[in-house]
Parts: C-alpha cells; sequence; structure tokens
C-alpha cells in the first residue's frame, strides 16, 4: 500500500473510531440494552399488555418487577414505554411519575417530588408549598375527582421498590395502592425491585390493596444465546455512517465469536455472573484499546480486560504489605490453624513471632514489641484483621480480640507472587506445625 | 471461579499517547508522574475522549501513598478536564459532602463569577440542583469528573449515599463519572442487597526500584546524585523490611539527611567513603526507627538531639514518662494487683500460704496448659483478694489505713490499675492490672523482690 493511502486509510479512520467509541460507549455505559431485547419476550409483552389497559381503557392497575440487579428491569420498562408512547392514543396523553427509593428517603420528600412531577397547583418553580397532610390530601383529591373516560392516566413508577417499603407505616404505598384499587382516575403503579421476598416485607393492609401481579426477569439464557447477546452488543447499527469500515467490524465480531479463546474468557464470565451488566464492563475494558493503530477488537484484548476484571483485591493489597507485616500475617495463619479460627489478640500474635525468631535465631527480624505494634494496627487500618467488638478506651489494645479476614489459601496465593520474599519467611508459611 | 493472582515483574511503562489530547501536555503529564504511566494510560483509554460516555463509576483503591489522589489531580488538572475534587473526612456528614459539590460545580464552569453557598439537605434535592448546575454551555459536552477521596467514611454517613453516587450517571441522566478513592478493598463497601458495581482498579505499590528512584528525587543541590542515592540505599535496607509508606520513608530521608553528611562536613571522609558513612548513619538509624518511627519524639526534638550531638542513649520518649517514682507501699500494692490479676484464684493457696498442699492438676487444666494467661490478658479482682495478697507478700504488719486505699485510687487515676464493672456495684469494687511485664519487673527489682517466682505462668 502507497505512503499515501495509508495516510488518507487512517485519516478517515481516526473520525470512524471516535464515531464507534461515541456509540459503543452510550450503549454500554449511559443507555443499557438500547437493541433488542433478550429473552423476555413473555414479559415485555405482559408489561405492554397491562399498560396499554391502562392508557388506552382506562383500568387502574398494580404490578411489581422483580429480578437480580442487572438483569434488564429497567431497560425492560423503558422499552415497553418507548413503544407505547409510539402508539397513537397514547401519544401525549400519559402522565409519569418516576419515584426512586435512593434518593426519596421518606414519604414528605416523596409526597413533594409526586406534586413536583405532576405539576399540581401548589407548585411555583421548585418549591412546594404545604405541609405534608395537606399535600398528601390534595394529590388524593385531584386524583379521585377524574373519571375513566376523561381523566388523564397516571403511572407510578417506584424504583428500588424494598426501600419504599421501610417508610414509616408504609404510608406512601397504602395511599398509592389504594388510589389504584379504587379512584376515578386511572392510576397504573409498577414496582422494580431486586429482592425476591419484598412481598413478606409489605404490611397486611398495603399487601391486600397490591393486585400481587408479579413479573420475573430471571435471567434465563443459556450459553449459547449469550454468545448471540454478546454479538448482538458489539455489532455496529446499519445507519452507522462509515460502510465498509462497519462491515469490516461486524465480520470481526463474527470471527470472536468463534474464536475459543473468546468463548472460554465468556464461559468464565457466564458461570461467574450471568447479567449483561458485567459483560458490558467487560466489552467497555476491551473498547477502550481500540485506537487508530488498533482499530478492530482482538482475542488477547478480552482477555486482559477479563484478566482486569477478575483480579483478587485482596492479594494485590497483600502484595503491598512489609516483611514485618507479612510475617504477622503468617502467624495469625497458624494461630488460626491451632485454635480452629478462634479470636486472637495482638500479644498471642507477637508471642508466636517471637517462636519464629527464636527458632531460626535471626536478628533480622529482631524488632522492639512497639514496632510490631505499629504494623499490626497498620493491618487493622486496611481492615485485613478486625476487632470482634468495639474497642473499649479502658482496655488495653493488645488484648483486644480479633479476626482474620482472609484464608489459608489466599494467604499463601499472595506469598507465591510476593517480590523478594525471604525463603525462611516462605518456609515458615508452609510448615504445618504437627507436632502440636 | 478461580481467581487470577497478578505479577507485577514483568509490567513495561509505555509512553502516554492519546488522540484527544496535545501530545505537549501529555509529555508534561508523564513527567509528573514517575512510575505511575501504566496506570495513567489505562484512566486515559477509559476515560476517551471529551465527550465521551465512560463508567458510572470507577473505584481506585490501593495503599496509603501509592499516588492515587495525587495522580487523579494531576491528570484532571493537567489535562483540564472539568472536575470536582472533595474529600471524604473534611465532609463527614452527607450535607456537608453534597454541599461541597455544588459549590465547587459553581466554579468549574467559567460564567459565574462568584460563588454562593448553596443548600442541599437529601439527595433528591442534590440531583435536582446538579441537573441545573451542568446545563451550562461548557459542560454540556464533556464528562464532569466526581473525586471523593478517602471513600470508605461513605458507609458511616446515610445508606443512600454510596448507592446513589455510584448510579449518578442513571440518577441525573447526564455525562457524569464519579471516581471513588479508598484503601480498603471492594468488598467491604458493598450494601447488603447489592449495588451498581464499578469498574475496579488496582493502584500497585512501589517496588523497592521505584521508591529508590522517587526518593532520590529530592536531592539538596549542594552534594551529587550518587552520594544521596547511596543514603537512600542505606536508609531503605533499614526501614523496608518494617515500613514501605513512601510519606514516612521521605520523612526519615529529610531528617536524617544531615548526619549522614556530617563526617564529610566535618572533613573526615569524602563522599565515597561508603564503611565510614555507614559505621555512622546505622546506629543513629535504628535509634530513629524506635523513637522518630514512632511518634515517640517529635521530629523537632529529633533534629535538636542530632546537632547537639548528645548521647543517644539519654532519649526520653513518650512512654518512658510513664515509669513513675511510685512510693514503697504503692509498689507493693502494684505488684500484688499484677499477681492477682494473671495468676488463676486456685493457686492462690500454693503461693501464699505457708503450709500448702499440692495442687492436683484436671483433665481441664491440662488440656488447655498452653494458653498463658499472659496471653489472654489480666483478669479481674475484687478489692479483698488484693488486700489479702499485699498483706502475705508484705513483711511488717500494714494496716488497713485510708492510705493504702487512697493508694489504690492513685493508682487506678495514673492508669496503672482500671477499675472494671460498674460503680455501685454491691460486691465491691473488682480492679485489673494494666502494667506489662517488663514494667512490673523494674518495680520489683527496686524493693527487692522476685516476682517471676510467684506467677503461675513461669512455674
Amino acid at each position: 500500500m502507497s505512503k499515501r493511502k495509508a495516510k488518507e486509510d487512517s485519516g478517515a479512520n481516526g473520525e470512524c473510531i471516535s464515531q464507534v467509541q461515541k456509540m459503543l460507549r452510550e450503549r454500554f455505559c449511559h443507555r443499557y440494552a438500547a437493541g433488542k431485547l433478550f429473552g423476555v419476550e413473555h414479559q415485555y409483552r405482559h408489561l405492554l399488555d397491562l399498560l396499554k389497559r391502562t392508557t388506552v381503557h382506562g383500568e387502574s392497575n398494580s404490578a411489581l418487577i422483580i429480578g437480580p440487579r442487572g438483569s434488564g428491569k429497567t431497560a425492560l420498562l423503558n422499552r415497553v414505554l418507548k413503544e407505547l408512547k409510539e402508539m397513537k392514543q397514547v401519544r401525549g396523553n400519559l402522565l409519569e411519575v418516576r419515584l426512586n427509593g435512593l434518593l426519596q428517603t421518606n414519604d414528605k420528600v416523596a409526597l413533594k417530588e409526586i406534586t413536583r412531577q405532576l405539576n399540581l397547583e401548589n407548585v411555583v418553580g421548585d418549591k412546594v408549598f404545604g405541609s405534608f397532610a395537606e399535600n398528601l390530601v390534595f394529590l388524593l383529591e385531584a386524583l379521585r375527582k377524574g373519571d375513566r373516560s376523561s381523566s388523564c392516566p397516571v403511572l407510578f413508577i417506584l424504583d428500588e421498590f424494598d426501600l419504599f417499603v421501610h417508610h414509616k407505616n408504609q404510608t406512601l404505598l397504602y395511599n398509592l395502592f389504594d388510589v389504584s384499587q379504587s379512584a376515578q382516575t386511572p392510576v397504573t403503579v409498577i414496582g422494580l425491585t431486586c429482592r425476591q421476598d419484598v412481598l413478606e416485607l409489605l404490611e397486611k393492609r398495603v399487601k391486600s390493596r397490591f393486585s400481587h401481579r408479579q413479573i420475573y426477569l430471571m435471567n434465563s439464557f443459556d450459553f449459547k444465546q449469550y454468545i448471540m447477546i454478546f454479538k448482538k452488543q458489539l455489532a455496529l447499527p446499519a445507519e452507522f455512517p462509515d460502510e465498509s469500515f462497519a462491515q469490516k467490524w461486524n465480520t470481526n465480531v463474527q470471527h470472536l465469536s468463534e474464536d475459543k479463546i473468546v468463548q472460554d474468557v465468556l464461559r468464565n464470565l457466564f458461570h461467574y455472573t450471568k447479567d449483561l451488566r458485567s459483560l458490558h464492563l467487560l466489552l467497555m475494558l476491551a473498547l477502550s484499546n481500540v485506537t487508530v493503530h488498533h482499530p478492530l477488537i482482538t482475542a488477547s484484548d478480552l482477555q486482559e480486560a477479563s484478566k482486569q476484571y477478575r483480579t483478587d483485591s485482596r492479594a494485590n493489597i497483600v502484595h503491598g504489605l512489609s516483611v514485618l507485616e507479612i510475617c504477622l500475617m503468617i502467624a495469625m495463619k497458624h494461630l488460626n490453624d491451632v485454635h480452629e479460627g478462634e479470636p486472637f489478640n495482638f500479644q498471642m500474635v507477637y508471642n508466636e513471632f517471637q517462636k519464629f525468631i527464636q527458632r531460626k535465631a535471626h536478628c533480622m527480624y529482631n524488632f522492639e514489641k512497639p514496632v510490631v505494634m505499629k504494623a499490626f494496627e497498620h493491618l487493622i487500618q486496611l481492615e485485613l484483621v478486625r476487632p470482634i467488638e468495639r474497642p473499649n478506651i479502658r482496655a488495653q489494645r493488645e488484648y483486644l480480640l480479633m479476626k482474620l479476614l482472609l484464608d489459608n489459601t489466599q494467604i499463601m496465593d499472595a506469598l507465591q507472587v510476593y517480590p523478594n520474599c525471604p525463603v525462611d519467611v516462605k518456609q515458615w508459611a508452609a510448615s504445618s506445625l504437627s507436632w502440636l | 471461579m478461580r481467581v487470577q493472582v497478578t505479577d507485577y515483574r514483568n509490567i513495561k511503562m509505555p509512553n502516554l499517547e492519546h488522540p484527544a489530547y496535545p501530545a505537549a501536555t501529555l509529555l508534561q503529564l508523564e513527567s509528573l508522574v514517575p512510575c505511575r504511566e501504566s496506570q495513567v494510560s489505562l484512566l486515559l483509554s477509559i476515560f476517551g475522549e471529551r465527550h465521551h460516555f465512560s463508567f458510572p463509576s470507577i473505584f481506585i483503591y490501593g495503599h496509603t501513598s501509592s499516588g492515587k489522589t495525587y495522580v487523579m489531580q494531576t491528570l484532571l488538572s493537567t489535562l483540564q478536564l472539568p472536575h470536582v475534587f472533595v474529600n471524604c473526612v473534611e465532609c463527614f456528614t452527607s450535607r456537608l459532602l453534597l454541599e461541597e459539590i455544588l459549590t465547587q460545580l459553581q466554579s468549574c464552569s467559567p460564567e459565574t463569577e462568584k460563588t454562593s453557598q448553596v443548600h442541599c439537605d437529601t439527595f433528591n434535592d442534590f440531583v435536582r440542583l446538579f441537573k441545573q448546575a451542568v446545563a451550562t454551555q461548557e459542560l454540556q459536552d464533556q464528562t464532569l469528573y466526581i473525586v471523593l477521596d478517602r471513600a470508605e467514611q461513605l458507609r458511616e454517613m446515610e445508606a443512600n449515599i454510596l448507592p446513589a453516587f455510584l448510579r449518578l450517571q442513571e440518577l441525573t441522566d447526564r455525562n457524569v463519572t464519579v471516581i471513588l478513592l479508598s484503601e480498603i478493598v471492594w468488598e467491604l463497601f458493598r450494601p447488603n442487597t447489592g449495588c451498581f458495581e464499578p469498574f475496579a482498579l488496582y493502584f500497585p505499590d512501589y517496588s523497592i526500584g521505584h521508591l529508590q528512584k522517587i526518593l532520590s528525587q529530592n536531592h539538596p543541590p549542594e552534594y551529587s546524585a550518587d552520594f544521596y542515592s547511596a543514603y537512600i540505599n542505606i536508609l531503605l535496607g533499614v526501614f523496608y523490611n518494617v515500613c514501605r509508606d513512601l510519606k514516612e520513608l521521605q520523612h526519615l530521608a529529610a531528617l536524617n539527611f544531615s548526619k549522614y553528611c556530617e563526617p564529610v562536613a566535618r572533613g573526615e571522609a569524602n563522599e565515597r567513603d561508603s564503611r565510614k558513612l555507614w559505621k555512622n548513619i546505622e546506629p543513629h538509624l535504628k535509634k530513629a526507627m524506635q523513637t522518630v518511627y514512632l511518634r515517640e519524639i517529635s521530629s523537632s526534638q529529633w533534629e535538636h538531639l542530632q546537632r547537639d550531638d548528645e548521647e543517644l542513649g539519654q532519649l526520653k520518649g513518650l512512654s518512658a514518662h510513664t515509669h513513675v517514682e511510685l512510693p514503697y507501699y504503692s509498689k507493693f500494692l502494684l505488684i500484688a494487683a499484677y499477681l492477682a490479676s494473671y495468676n488463676p484464684v486456685r493457686t492462690d493457696k500454693r503461693f501464699f500460704l505457708k503450709h500448702h498442699g499440692k495442687i492436683r492438676k484436671t483433665n481441664f487444666m491440662k488440656k488447655h496448659e498452653k494458653t498463658s494467661n499472659h496471653l489472654l490478658g489480666p483478669k479481674p479482682f475484687p478489692l479483698d483478694r488484693l488486700l489479702a495478697i499485699l498483706y502475705s507478700i508484705v513483711d511488717n504488719r500494714v494496716a488497713p489505713t485510708a492510705n493504702i486505699f487512697s493508694q489504690i485510687t492513685s493508682l487506678v487515676t495514673l492508669q496503672l490499675l482500671s477499675t472494671v464493672g460498674h460503680n455501685d456495684q454491691l460486691d465491691g469494687p473488682r480492679y485489673k492490672c494494666t502494667v506489662s511485664l517488663d514494667f512490673i519487673r523494674a518495680v520489683a527489682r527496686t524493693v527487692n523482690f522476685d516476682v517471676i517466682k510467684y506467677l503461675y505462668d513461669f512455674l
């Protein structure tokens, strides 16, 4: 290829790579599963049907969408709403109120937020006037006054529904479900939660007003479908401006999905967690390596991303400890072996350490007790060792009982990669103290 | 799932390059962050171009002084990315934290001249005010970075703060990335019902080569770089096994350099006489480990000591002040208290009676013989037992006058004894002895009392 042609190619690619990054990053980080949804057609139709009945026929309803974190509950709901709003009868005719358990931490805030989003008459700019009781009465009256044929249907979406359950007396939930059973305005309440036992958390009067309609999203696809999902998530859509590059990209994705290494990486991830969020994290990491000099994702990119994702964080922290701190950890490991996991205190650990020094007659590790104490306190600060109860001011620090938060295999693995580990320390770690 | 343990021995340091930023800026950035090039390069590739979306939340963890705060601040300010930097120890309640973020946001956009105080009580208000603040033209295209340093304090605030920050991109529907910096691993942060998982990035600790490189950069201009690196070598040789914290090592290096240069300054040796320099500095560093490293004496006292060239043995650290001179009977009270704390009750007969029988060891005692009482800590004892032991170890008759009782109270005030249990107990006060074995041996030596003979653990 002549130099000028190569330059032209790379010039076009720079702009093109930027576009690819923009599009895929938005897909992976910002709006999840913007493409088709996988394996949830049944739930999709159920929810669409439910919402259609509210908006078109004026029926009030309530439902809960339950599924583990990252299984696509919010994505499903947003897709359904998008399709609904495209329908002729619904356009502009639906009032939406979105609440989130993380933001509205008590009923007062929640009620103000509802009033603000519905833009009722007691809202001026951003400020909501009136007390909690006044606002509640006003809202309920407003909702009760309408009728099925002429009022605008209202849709309440409660994200992190299990957090609303912990509010005082569950007032908000009671009133919302009550309104959905008895009011004239068509009202639908949809809750999204990750807790499967959420119904048991509801009070009896709230539970009886709930319609017990539950939609489950259980990530019920198998590995073959997972690979198809992987392909679809990485593929560039047909509307991409640079068509030849899009074609090259999509062929590459097809090759990747058939590559053995990539399949191993995906299988490892699939066995760990099925939800699409972790897949997106992995793909995002692999995508960040795409530059003008490296325009297509390779199998080694995915392998690197997988390694980055799966590092053991505690082993990383142990890697950075000093030799004295490692010796203390080994002493704690031996104490755990001998006393079968019973809690220990600093005095016991120091005693064990002294036994090691005397056995090998090393003056190199012969540190004063306060220096050893400082190393021990560093381990407490890193939360590798945790006291069992809150430290009392009166109790001496050396006799406070602690537990080690690492297990033996983690310690031995970490010692393997510890840089410049002295040989006698390693031998001490591996010795089994069978003479006790 | 089998986890991988990363081996950091063979990682090469790449040069930074990125299409979105000019090469000159990147070169400047590279010079400011020695030994951290690969982390910066990874962060740059994750951030992407200014308007690209990135992970909604990133969690960066690593040891203290591994450069997390410094690298983030340098990266964001050199590349002039819009950011807000907050320390969670400084803003220790949620209200302080949220108000600080909003106040700093005002100065991010170039249109506002003055920053006014914002009021923000709840996260709900924060989301609303945040959306308003980000609506300016400059910020709308670029990713905004919110960096929360010492993020482990977020666990102490209300339960919704940490999960809400992790999802801030979704809750506000804006291009924002939250970066959490901490020493503690992510598993200890995760709430019970789960949350949005951030991307976890590890800042590796500095290897001994890196430490040497970074510490050698601070060499004072009067001496050559080689001379200073030899000094750093010796310092690391003494302290590396105990401490790898860069800040501590920098502090120690700065304090002890003048002592190292003394032979050269006095003309006794030249710069290359390594053995003489070593012999001069080594006991000094060992003494430093017992005092300045433990913060027993302040660094100004240490420098004073070096200048006056006093005998190192006369050094009095903080813990030396616990050796107070006690009156005669107080010493015996303390010894009696120590014996009462560390001897089990059934052995009192053997030690303190003239005609005692043999103690038969039951099965229970044989099984638990290995755990000496000195490992488990002092046990509480009632006042009567203390007085009984006191009478048996003091030769002349001691009357239970108020003097003795007031001495017990003053021992409690000195925190050599501590009271156990509630003040108005019906059975009488119970105490515990809180001194160490070395201390009690020193005290017993002054009254010619062999305390080891009376301790059960040393039988």
